[in-house]
């Protein structure tokens, strides 16, 4: 592994570390299991865009697992992993395509992690009642998923003006 | 930049969930018994026109308290994490719920007639 890309990996899980913390302390004002703002998300979509579907992964993944052990439980992390796996293939995938701006990927991730973890949700609990609340999920998850996918284009356009992550 | 396929997608997605939720709403009945899960077993069938209150409680000391108040049902008081259950409204249409997944708790309405059709068993 290079030295930059190693920093760069360092920098942006102690970024994405750090938005999960900001969005641990935001009390959600909807009460629905498996709710997400997916601040965090902000870095892993940013990388996908400028480092690739690898590097996303191993952000996503290196996050999840830092974060259930400071602030969760190995249950919430099993929520996030769930949400963070799906979330990053509808992601992969829609970026392939080539079809959607960030924004449309982003919001296929919003709905990827929100679903992910209603599925994991139902499958703790043993009860199919939960599946009620995926509408709700998804509006939630196309709104979340919206904004992360307009405020990381922004950033992207920024980054690309200077030298960072190039050579 | 927004492409054309992002706002498609928009669409067919706001279609799908409001018409769901629309759906939800439109068809919804009143219920008629509170049906507690814990771990996707039965814990206690309790008619919802009772007021009643209810601890749900094992072993680990993991709580979670259900009052059945005025035909409708709410968790008045828990001690997981994360307090999604007490800060859920009450309910009491056929179908809802509300859900404490730290302690794998669910409290959801049936409309008492048909049995537990609903509850996936291993």
């Amino acid at each position: 592994m290079k030295t930059k890309t190693m920093a760069s990996y360092g920098m942006l899980i102690a970024l994405a570390f750090i938005l999960s913390y900001i969005e641990s302390i935001i009390p959600i004002p909807v009460p629905i299991p498996g709710i997400k703002i997916g601040l965090a998300n902000l870095v892993v979509i940013i990388a996908l865009f400028m480092m690739g579907p690898k590097q996303a992964f191993v952000l996503s993944m290196v996050r999840i697992v830092l974060v259930g052990f400071t602030f969760g439980s190995l249950s919430t992390m099993m929520f996030s992993l769930a949400g963070g796996i799906l979330s990053w293939l509808l992601m992969v995938t829609a970026r392939k395509w080539k079809g959607f701006s960030m924004t449309g990927v982003s919001i296929l991730g919003g709905i990827g992690h929100n679903t992910g973890q209603i599925l994991v949700a139902m499958w703790v609990v043993n009860n199919s009642i939960l599946i009620y609340y995926l509408p709700f999920l998804l509006i939630s998850g196309l709104v979340t998923g919206a904004a992360i996918g307009m405020t990381g284009a922004a950033i992207t356009t920024n980054i690309k003006k200077t030298d960072f992550m190039k050579g | 930049m927004i492409k054309k396929n992002d706002l498609i997608l928009t669409g067919i997605i706001l279609i799908i969930a409001l018409a769901a939720i629309l759906f939800m709403t439109l068809t919804r009945e009143e219920g008629g018994v509170v049906v507690v899960t814990v771990d996707g077993e039965v814990y206690k069938t309790l008619p919802l026109d009772e007021d009643t209150t209810l601890l749900i409680g094992d072993e680990q000391g993991d709580y979670n308290v259900l009052k059945i108040e005025d035909g409708e049902a709410a968790m008045t008081e828990a001690n997981c994490p994360d307090k999604i259950c007490v800060m859920h409204r009450s309910i009491h249409y056929d179908h809802e719920s509300i859900i404490c997944l730290p302690h794998k708790v669910a409290v959801e309405i049936q409309n008492g007639e048909e049995s537990n059709v609903d509850i996936i068993t291993n």
